[in-house]
């Protein structure tokens, strides 16, 4: 092999030539063929390939959209409504595209949670969920710009509502509205503004997704027993053992999906955005998309304006020192008899916030979130750092492949019958 | 080996479907305002459903001899209303009726033309003041997408147009409102648009009571609303049957590849 | 697709040494994988046809035109799928100017006959846009210039076009089109 070309394996003389050159396949072949996965990732695991595929989706409907929506606060209702009408197909991909983004934060969600559960954002893959937290603030601001392109009445006065979020911080709150604006209400320069953004972000997405996957091909995934890979018998290839698994999974997925886009597609939309905008009316009840109720549920339970909007911005930001605030020496749930009842409250905690949040903020809402908030901080600053000192784990199996050498493996039926066993 | 993560799943399902049960939760909430919504049966609804084209047709005649006196339908062009199964003569023939401002023309004017095919629905007023003004400050909404501004579209439509009543004793009248069992507030603006037998004469014989008239032009409206539902769902028929098919293939494959694998 | 591209000695899947096994596997994958494509398929379908021209593109596609006001001598320009069509009414000197003209002078020898609805060879409809470069030619308004054939001149490249819309001097390469259009009565048109 002479100096300067890639030592490629490949047989096919076009794509050797080629892979000598630009190694993409040897790339393609290293990253997704042989590349070495634990063997024992169950269902969970596929969510991090259906946000991938709900990406693209979200980007090939999105072109095509933009290809027929007009951005003017006169024309942007009556061009979307055009799309249902008289575009070919234009109904299922406008269905598609705001599903899909729904799809796309149960999906996310659900890869948040597996990586919380299994203890993912733990050394070494600090980095690579510090990433993943940073893809999903930019998924929040695509989201929310996107809703506002139909231009009905929850997208006009969502979006009022929320560009307003930043006149609590003190001094320059108020000029930050109206940059952000471009006007002195949220009108056609807001209007054109956010159709730019949310057409280049998902691109911006695309990139730190990339760097999210190489990252986690530096360090290897994470598993659900949590414990590092010792010996190849630990593995199996990506190619064809988890390629068929999450294959399954997709399909599973693309069954949901279809069922929301054909015979369900506003079931979670609001009937008020069919309301074409007039700033001169505010609906009854203006609730965000159920994806953000639960952070709207935290900025509504706090009765300080400035404090309520630190704390729903503080809600997500806690998530960047997650590795830090996580003492524990084990990673997986599996193993923290006493950590996995409090994280599960966590989950119902969260649960209830997006409760909460979608209903009118008075009487018992207004406690159940203030609870739940106090709770969700409570969890990643109080409980998680302390437990991790005073928790002590079960046995970790010696390895994935012998995951019951140490009586490890599946959780006996009674481990919460002992808790509070002190190290 | 899967218990926790099954556990785990279960607790994502219930905040899941949290907020489908908040209805059902929240029940008790409402004191006063609306009454609960009747359900009529929609020959749309459900995962078959399609729409019931003859009375759809009969709504058309109920919206154009009596709403579209205030309510514009302006996302609607008069060649949708082929799609509703009107011939093509028909509706040349009733886009003929109104007059289009067009133009301007080479020396600059604008001048009136019949309607053609292509054209939007008329509206009755030039503009929303307009029409404010002329509906003692409420303007009546555009009805192209009513069915899916409204909670419950279809269901509160039909309540509301069947919903008019007098006020109960001691309830006191905004000036020129109106009592309906159904609107939020129970003080509605538009009075009682269908109020007796006969008010359109429908030319399939079909007996056009207040309930008939309002059923039909819910359909027309629902129809109105998603003009594609028919092929959607369809088209979501042959999509969920091959991806079951193709989820059973896919499963079966991993089964086959994973079945030396000790795990 | 990733057999051909598996270097020599990657690691194998497991299960290939039971010979049944393996064949119901592919069996398998190429089922699924058919599948799949399939599926691909008739998703990509829905996205090149959505770049067609929508419903209510299409709706005026055609345009219907009164024509019975134009005196004769006189024209109009129409707008038909985003272009302007001309039709005139001609004098009967200019029928007979075009028809009597020897097909051997044409550049694109077409019979006047051909150009226009039998019966109604008073009437000529052109695309009005000239063959060479598009330029809309001029000869409409009674004060356009009419180029040396009584018809239409191009001011962008000195194209003229006779009393029938067939070019007969400059660099055009082709007569304006005629477009599909249909007398619907007597004095209405409906193009398209």
């Amino acid at each position: 092999m002479s100096i300067g070309l890639h030592n490629s394996t490949f047989k096919n003389p076009v794509i050797r030539w080629v892979d000598s050159r630009l190694p993409i396949f040897s790339m393609m072949q290293n990253e997704y063929g042989t590349f070495p996965t634990p063997k024992n990732f169950n269902y969970f695991w596929n969510f991090g390939a259906l946000a991938m595929i709900n990406l693209l989706i979200m980007i090939a409907t999105g072109i095509f959209l933009a290809m027929h929506y007009t951005p003017h606060v006169s024309m942007a209702f009556d061009s979307v409504e055009r799309i249902m009408r008289d575009v070919n197909y234009g109904w299922l991909f406008r269905y598609v595209h705001a599903n899909g983004a729904s799809m796309f934060f149960i999906v996310v969600y659900v890869h948040i949670w597996r990586g919380m559960w299994y203890g993912s954002y733990k050394a070494p893959r600090e980095l690579l969920w510090i990433i993943g937290v940073v893809i999903f603030l930019l998924m929040m601001a695509t989201a929310f710009m996107g809703y506002v392109l139909p231009w009905g009445q929850m997208s006009f006065w969502g979006a009022t509502v929320i560009t307003n979020l930043f006149s609590a911080f003190p001094v320059v709150g108020d000029h930050i509205v109206t940059l952000l604006w471009g006007g002195f209400s949220v009108d056609n320069p807001t209007l054109n503004r956010f159709f730019s953004l949310h057409f280049l972000l998902p691109f911006v997405i695309f990139g730190v997704v990339f760097l999210h996957v190489a990252a986690l091909h530096i360090t290897g995934s994470n598993n659900p027993l949590g414990i590092d890979v010792k010996s190849p018998a630990d593995t199996l290839p990506f190619h064809p053992y988890y390629t068929a698994k999450d294959s399954v999974g997709m399909v599973v997925y693309f069954i949901v999906f279809a069922s929301l886009v054909f015979f369900a597609p506003n079931y979670l939309g609001h009937a008020d955005n069919y309301i074409p905008a007039n700033p001169m009316v505010t609906p009854a009840h203006i609730v965000p998309e159920w994806y953000f109720l639960p952070y709207y549920a935290i900025l509504r339970a706090v009765p300080d304006k400035l404090g309520g909007v630190l704390l729903m911005f503080g809600s997500i930001l806690v998530w960047f020192i997650l590795p830090w605030l996580d003492t524990s020496p084990v990673r997986s749930m599996r193993f923290r008899p006493i950590a996995k009842w409090f994280l599960l409250l966590w989950g119902i905690a969260f649960g209830v916030l997006m409760y909460c949040g979608g209903k009118p903020p008075e009487g018992i809402y207004v406690v159940l979130s203030r609870v739940a908030t106090l709770y969700y901080f409570a969890w990643f600053l109080v409980i998680l750092p302390l437990l991790g000192r005073l928790e002590r784990p079960l046995p970790l199996p010696e390895s994935i492949a012998k995951p019951v050498l140490r009586g490890g493996g599946p959780l006996p039926a009674g481990a919460a019958a002992k808790p509070m066993e002190k190290a | 080996m899967f218990r926790s993560a099954l556990r785990a799943l279960t607790v994502f399902g219930v905040m899941a479907a949290a907020p489908a049960l908040a209805p059902a939760l929240a029940a008790g909430d409402h004191t006063q305002g609306p009454a609960a919504l009747p359900h009529a049966h929609f020959h749309f609804e459900g995962v078959f459903g399609t729409f019931d084209r003859a009375s759809a047709q009969r709504g058309f005649q109920v919206y154009k001899e009596v709403c579209s006196a205030c309510h514009s339908m302006r996302l609607l062009s008069y060649r949708h209303l082929l799609e509703l199964g009107l011939s093509e003569a028909e509706v040349r023939a009733i886009a003929a009726t109104v007059t289009v401002n067009d133009g301007p023309n080479d020396e600059g004017q604008m001048f009136e033309r019949p309607g053609r095919l292509s054209d939007r629905f008329r509206s009755p007023f030039p503009n929303e003041a307009a029409a404010r003004a002329a509906n003692n400050g409420a303007a009546p909404p555009d009805l192209s997408v009513i069915s899916k501004a409204r909670e419950e579209g279809p269901h509160y439509l039909h309540a509301l147009l069947t919903g008019y009543a007098d006020p109960p004793a001691g309830m006191a009248m905004g000036d020129g409102m109106n009592y309906n069992r159904y609107f939020p507030g129970n003080q509605i603006a538009m009075s009682a648009p269908l109020r007796e037998e006969g008010q359109v004469e429908y030319a399939d014989g079909t007996k056009a009571t207040v309930e008939q008239m309002a059923l039909d032009v819910t359909n027309f409206l629902q129809w109105a609303a998603e003009p594609e539902m028919e092929a959607r769902k369809r088209m979501g028929v042959k999509w969920v049957l091959f991806l079951t098919i193709l989820g059973g293939l896919a499963y079966a494959t991993k089964r086959k590849i994973w079945a030396n694998v000790p795990h | 697709m990733a057999d051909h591209l598996a270097p020599a000695g990657a690691p194998h899947a497991a299960g290939e040494h039971a010979a049944d096994g393996t064949t119901k596997r592919d069996f398998l994958i190429l089922a699924a994988g058919g599948f799949a494509a399939v599926g691909a398929g008739a998703m990509a379908w829905p996205f090149i046809s959505s770049m067609n021209p929508a419903r209510d593109v299409l709706a005026l596609s055609t345009t219907e035109a009164e024509i019975g006001a134009i005196p004769v001598g006189g024209a109009v320009t129409l707008m038909w799928r985003g272009k302007p069509v001309f039709v005139r009414h001609r004098s009967p000197d200019e029928v007979q100017a075009a028809a009597t003209v020897d097909m051997g002078e044409l550049r694109d020898p077409q019979a006047d006959s051909a150009r226009v609805k039998a019966g109604k060879a008073e009437w000529l409809v052109v695309i009005g846009v000239c063959t060479h470069l598009g330029c809309v030619p001029l000869g409409q308004k009674p004060t356009d210039p009419k180029g040396e054939f009584g018809g239409w001149f191009c001011p962008c490249h000195g194209s003229h076009y006779d009393t029938s819309g067939r070019i007969r001097k400059g660099p055009a390469p082709a007569n304006l089109p005629v477009p599909t259009y249909a007398f619907t009565t007597d004095t209405q048109i409906k193009i398209g």
